[in-house]
């Protein structure tokens, strides 16, 4: 199975977001700086230009080495076209709640379609 | 003729319709088994469903705890570690690994945080004051990403079942009500026109058989006219003909059997072969 073969290879988790959740979650390890000194995260702020969250979203989308990728979800708003039209398995996208926007269960591309599917 | 709507181009042989009916079979356990798998994933798929919603909740909430726990590391260390955090990352401590599960087929990855023995980036992180506190907020984070990467494992099941489920779906209906309709068709199509051909047959043995008829009875007659014309002149002739003519009688009807046995015989074998179509 090449969905399996490829899962093996994936074990980093990549996230976007604000400098706080950035914070947190370097501290719980998941950080990683690459040969090529890539980082596998974008810390987000009010000045960010949305082509930035952009072509970030996209590098670690397509980057093979990253299983999950956390994106705060009041930046996933700014790009929510991208973020919807994402459908892919790998790497899996989770829209996380940041410190100063509280969780909206409604805008979760997931989510939504979980709500869809049970609704019917 | 029947068999309208789509059908297999195929020639109406008897070989065919053995074939076509196998194949239709084939479909029909290809169906029912599709069917089976169908229902199997749409299980998990539930299941999968109702957890990825929970889960979904609880993380707003495990995130929550985790901010605090990091506002409390800010005061504590009274200012930003944002940045000192960003630049001593090097190597990954907490990782996932990937494990598959096979559902009826269909391998479900599950994600399983690991967190690497070898130390951390952050030993000096908050040296100065609130090392506790930074301890703490690293220990409320990782547990925080367990649920996050629980919660992905989940959700990328709910993908990648969701996609299969699809393909399935797709597949039963596609079976259901292209595949086997036509196979179907084919059949009747296939059993009209042999039945067509059995009649065809039928009538020309039928025609065949009455033509005989027609033919010996013609002989029959001509035969018996002619017995008569002869019986009439040996009548005028001489007396003494009774004899042959009794013989004469007997003759006539004789070759009149022999010729339709030698019809019936022809119209046996006929018979015969009909029997073989039937």
């Amino acid at each position: 199975m090449s969905s399996a073969q490829t899962a093996k290879d994936r074990t980093l988790i990549a996230v976007i977001g604000d400098e706080d959740s950035i914070t947190g979650l370097l501290l719980a390890g998941i950080g990683h700086v690459n040969q090529q000194s890539k980082k596998n995260f974008l810390t987000v702020d009010a000045k960010t230009p949305t082509t930035v969250i952009e072509a970030a979203f996209q590098e670690f989308t397509e980057r093979p080495d990253i299983a999950i990728l956390l994106i705060n979800q009041h930046v996933a708003d700014k790009i929510r076209g991208t973020v919807d039209r994402y459908q892919a398995a790998f790497p899996a996208l989770l829209e996380i709640p940041s410190k100063d926007f509280p969780y909206d269960p409604e805008k979760d591309s997931v989510l939504k379609r979980v709500q869809k599917l049970r609704g019917d | 003729m029947s068999g309208q709507g789509a059908r297999e181009a195929v020639f109406p042989t008897r070989m065919n319709l053995t074939l076509t009916k196998q194949r239709l079979k084939g479909a029909q356990t290809g169906h029912s088994l599709l069917a089976k798998k169908r229902d199997a994933l749409m299980n998990r798929f539930r299941a999968i469903l109702r957890k990825v919603d929970e889960a979904k909740r609880l993380m707003g909430r495990v995130l929550q705890l985790a901010s605090f726990s990091l506002a409390e590391v800010t005061y504590a260390t009274g200012g930003e570690i944002g940045f000192q955090v960003q630049e001593s990352v090097r190597q990954a401590s907490y990782t996932v690994r990937a494990k598959s599960e096979n559902v009826s087929g269909v391998m479900l990855p599950a994600f399983e945080g690991v967190r690497s023995k070898e130390g951390n980036d952050f030993n000096l992180t908050g040296l100065s004051r609130g090392g506790q506190q930074v301890q703490r907020c690293r220990e409320t984070y990782v547990k925080a990403v367990g649920t996050l990467v629980e919660l992905a494992s989940l959700q990328t099941a709910f993908m990648i079942l969701d996609e299969v489920i699809k393909a399935t779906n797709r597949r039963v209906n596609a079976i259901e009500h292209v595949v086997i309709p036509r196979l179907e068709n084919t059949v009747a199509y296939i059993n009209s026109e042999l039945d067509e051909m059995d009649r065809e047959d039928f009538f020309r043995l039928k025609k065949i058989q009455g033509k005989k008829k027609r033919d010996t009875e013609e002989a029959d007659a001509l035969a018996d006219a002619a017995a008569e014309a002869a019986a009439a002149n040996a009548a005028q002739g001489e007396a003494l003909g009774m004899n042959s003519r009794t013989e004469n009688d007997r003759e006539n009807p004789d070759e009149g059997i022999g010729g339709g046995d030698a019809g019936g015989k022809v119209m046996l074998e006929q018979d015969k072969d009909e029997d073989v179509i039937f």
